[in-house]
């Protein structure tokens, strides 16, 4: 079994898993990093979302050799502690029920605003549309955003 | 409640234990855990008041929830309930779930009398006046610890903030310094109604500015979930599920599967075919990989195709010799409807659907080297049963099952049943190591516990002025307590309090009604859905009275106005959501739609604004609004957030969810096959809390109910046409305006 390395949360990592393993079980179950959920292993949810070089990426839809040599961030390394514009939102706005989708949910909305810091309402909801919350906290997901956007 | 597992089936009997009423009300006998009975801890340890709350010489207050946290909120809403009667000072509260332990920490709701299950909305209705006891006792302790370190009258002394304070004298201590002498006594202090807040004292109840303890942990990754546990010298394992409930696999592609790097078992056993691994990859190849046929001789959903079946559902809504249960009767119904001048017909569906939980089911168990006691770490919505089961498969006594409740990534009835607890235990118990069992995401659909497909028969008479005299609802379907609640469903003779929820008119003035329901047998593992019964037969109930409504010539509002004229708070709700929405207002293109609906005590009532695409079919919902009353309301922010969390769930329902059952198997395998509600479906959704000088009632589901009929109003009063069979998908609603 090789072992691959890339760098996680500013962190070198080297893992030895077959390499076609989803960067999902790497990042959860090799590394322990649990924040990252599993939701379907499709791409169909986002609950899996993390950042590859900065880009929103489903971890369940690469392989951990592809992600060999790259910089990885998850939920727990999107700030120091919990002080991404966004979470703060997050807790402002009472954004999530049960959670579970949340992480993924950040991370997607993180990439916006690296890239957009003044999204509109429509710009957010068709980059949003990937992530499920089954819960039904998708009024106050953008409310959120507004307000991460807004504050900064 | 107690739970006996009697030939293979389990036995509940449930008791009031630890809840006396009495004649000057409730009086909480509390059981004490192991520390604190009569002696001061001291620095060291914190001092156990009762089972419900400690203190720490750091002034830190842990008040223990003793439900289940899967986004309705009772992480927070339940402890501060505790804190307001404590006087606690809410940024020194900390949290704990409780042990699956009923006779200390069951429910006394009506509902489960002693049960300790998270379900129905009844956390808050059920343990508010428990948790009000037990902190006002803790408070007692202190009281009368520092009154009789400071030498006054205990009536000299006020409370705040984690603080008693003697004015007189200016002296102030903490609870944090109070319980270095403190001593809890071993009997103790008898709390009535009378030593409680009145509500005008409450400091923390009611509060829009004090968020929920969980959310912080959930905007950072830090919740811990079930799927997140691990515990040392595990190993893995995925499950491919039976497709149907008594299949069990007969040919198995064994020898292939173990050829997979990291796996290093695979068990045919009766609920399907399990792969252990050193990895979840390992696992997760294993089962795409496995090719299996089944055994459906023992399955009674064997060969069952659900678009065949509704011919058979229909003739038996009209069959008038089939058995049926009465959920609800008043008056005569043969004068109600044979005897009218006017009779009005329809027949209503609804489609199986699927929970669709983010988090798939999953547990990690660990049995102990004898096989005779086990730990599970698992997010439940009934660890109780989870270790009653597991006791019994272990051949053990339900002290010896330890359940470590984590959060749940969504419930909505689907963490009731105790599935991937019990697997991942029979799966430890083979193996002798911890198995951590996640089931893939095609994995939970297969092994689905679906809300019913239902067909509803409706009669509905009208006298010659136009009057609603008659109701006649029946409800066919598969009877969910049979499956979800064998207990219940044995002491009731076979009824279904599950399935039947909002069959009755209990707020509506009809003189002559039958609400009763007849049972199919398809062996599904049909089971509760948010919104129970309530959410099918209130769909059919709230549309119908619409065609009534027109029949009768009377507006859609003012019939249930009338209908609710003695019923002060079911109008309330109905005129507060006519009045918010402007729902007499009208609008070019779009249509208007509303419903009423109660859910154990829980009133609302909702409208929806539509248009609807001719070509397509597509229904867009513009605005969806809903007036609740839940009584007293603990958390007005987090009480909006459930209503519009369960209206989006409704909306989802009501639009677009369904999957259709062939030989036996769901017929779905992913969110692609199964698609549930996404950003750009929903409306803006308004809500308001109609408060109410009454006790406090549950939220988790009362705002899903009147989505549909609302929906399904609004198109017909654009359209004319009726819809009757949710949900009212694209291709459904074209074909119904082609009719």
């Amino acid at each position: 079994m090789a072992a691959t390395a890339f760098t996680i949360n500013g962190k070198a990592a080297s893992v030895e898993a077959e390499p076609d393993t989803p960067l999902l079980w790497v990042v959860r179950e090799h590394l322990k990093l649990t924040g990252t959920k599993f939701g379907c292993g499709a791409g169909l949810c986002g609950a899996c979302t993390v950042h590859i070089d900065g880009k929103a990426i489903r971890s369940c839809q690469i392989s951990v050799s592809q992600a060999a040599g790259k910089k990885v961030t998850t939920i727990e390394g999107l700030s120091p502690n919990g002080t991404h514009p966004l979470q703060k939102a997050w807790v402002a706005e009472q954004v999530p029920q049960c959670g579970y989708c949340q992480s993924g949910q950040i991370m997607q909305a993180a990439s916006l605003l690296a890239s957009n810091k003044k999204p509109t309402r429509d710009q957010i909801v068709a980059h949003m549309d990937g992530n499920i919350c089954r819960c039904g906290t998708y009024p106050r997901i953008v409310r959120a955003i507004e307000r991460a956007a807004r504050e900064g | 409640m107690t739970i006996h597992i009697k030939n293979g089936s389990i036995d509940t009997s449930i008791s009031r234990r630890g809840f006396v009423a009495g004649a000057a009300g409730l009086t909480f006998a509390f059981t004490l855990g192991g520390l604190g009975r009569g002696i001061a801890i001291g620095e060291t340890k914190p001092t156990q008041f009762n089972a419900w709350v400690s203190i720490g010489s750091d002034n830190t207050v842990t008040i223990v929830c003793p439900t289940a946290e899967m986004g309705q909120g009772v992480y927070t809403s339940l402890p501060l309930i505790l804190a307001e009667e404590l006087d606690a000072d809410w940024s020194k509260v900390k949290v704990e779930f409780a042990p699956a332990n009923p006779k200390v920490y069951g429910n006394t709701h009506r509902l489960f009398e002693g049960a300790q299950i998270t379900a129905a909305s009844v956390s808050v209705p059920g343990y508010f006046m428990p948790l009000r006891m037990a902190g006002a006792q803790a408070r007692k302790v202190l009281l009368d610890a520092a009154a009789e370190k400071w030498n006054v009258p205990v009536g000299e002394l006020t409370t705040a903030n984690n603080t008693i304070t003697h004015k007189k004298s200016g002296r102030k201590i903490s609870y944090g310094e109070v319980v270095a002498f403190a001593k809890v006594p071993a009997e103790p202090p008898k709390i009535t109604e009378a030593d409680l807040k009145k509500r005008s004292q409450f400091k923390l109840i009611g509060r829009k500015d004090l968020g929920r303890k969980d959310v912080p942990l959930k905007a950072t990754g830090k919740a811990q979930y079930g799927i997140d546990v691990s515990v040392p010298g595990m190993i893995y394992a995925s499950v491919l599920q039976a497709p149907m409930e008594g299949a069990k696999p007969k040919d198995v592609n064994v020898p292939e599967i173990m050829k997979i790097k990291g796996v290093e078992k695979v068990i045919p056993l009766p609920f399907g075919v399990a792969v252990l691994g050193d990895s979840v990859e390992a696992t997760r190849k294993g089962v795409a990989a496995l090719k299996a046929t089944w055994d459906t001789a023992g399955a009674q959903a064997a060969g069952f195709d659900s678009e065949k079946a509704k011919a058979d559902y229909a003739a038996k809504g009209k069959d008038p010799n089939i058995e049926t249960k009465v959920e609800y009767q008043v008056g005569d119904i043969n004068a109600g409807v044979a005897g009218a001048a006017k009779t009005i017909e329809a027949a209503y569906w609804t489609e199986y659907t699927y929970h669709a939980q983010m988090e798939p089911m999953n547990a990690v168990a660990s049995v102990a080297e004898d096989g005779k006691s086990a730990d599970i770490w698992t997010g439940t919505q009934f660890g109780a049963l989870a270790g009653f089961i597991v006791s019994g498969i272990l051949k053990t006594t339900p002290d010896k099952i330890r359940v470590h409740n984590q959060f749940l990534g969504g419930g909505y009835g689907r963490r009731i049943w105790p599935d991937a607890a019990i697997q991942a235990t029979i799966l430890s118990n083979i193996t002798k190591k911890p198995v951590k069992l996640i089931l893939t995401r095609e994995e939970d659909i297969a092994a689905a516990r679906p809300r019913p497909m239902t067909h509803h028969a409706m009669t509905a008479g009208l006298d010659a002025k136009g009057n609603l005299v008659g109701w006649h609802h029946r409800l066919v379907s598969e009877n969910v307590d049979a499956v979800a609640a064998p207990p219940r469903f044995k002491a009731t003779g076979g009824k279904d309090y599950i399935g039947a929820r909002g069959l009755d008119q209990a707020f509506y003035a009809i003189p002559n009604v039958l609400a009763e329901y007849t049972r199919e047998q398809r062996g599904m593992r049909v089971h509760a859905w948010r919104g129970i019964g309530s959410g099918y037969n209130k769909f059919a109930a709230e549309a119908f009275l619409d065609e009534v409504a027109q029949a009768a010539g009377k507006d859609p509002l003012a019939l249930r106005l009338e209908l609710t004229k003695d019923k002060p708070r079911a109008a309330g709700v109905l005129k507060a959501v006519a009045e918010m929405s402007d729902f007499k207002k009208k609008r070019p293109g779009h249509g208007m739609g509303i419903a009423f609906s109660d859910y154990h005590d829980t009133l609302s009532a909702g409208v929806a604004e539509i248009s609807v695409d001719e070509t397509t079919g597509k229904i867009k919902v513009h605005n969806f609004w809903l007036a609740v009353d839940p009584g007293l309301v603990i958390q007005p922010d987090h009480v909006v957030g459930q209503a519009e969390s369960a209206v989006v769930y409704g909306l989802s329902a009501a639009l677009i969810e369904q999957f259709a059952v062939k030989d036996g198997a769901v017929q779905a395998t992913n969110f692609d096959s199964y698609p549930v509600m996404r950003m750009s479906d929903v409306p803006p959704i308004h809500v308001k809390i109609v408060a109410t000088d009454n006790p406090p009632t549950g939220m988790g589901e009362i705002g899903v109910v009147t989505v549909a009929p609302a929906i399904a109003n609004a198109v017909a009063q654009l359209t004319g046409k009726r819809l009757r069979h949710v949900p009212m998908t694209a291709e459904r609603v074209k074909a119904a305006l082609k009719a």
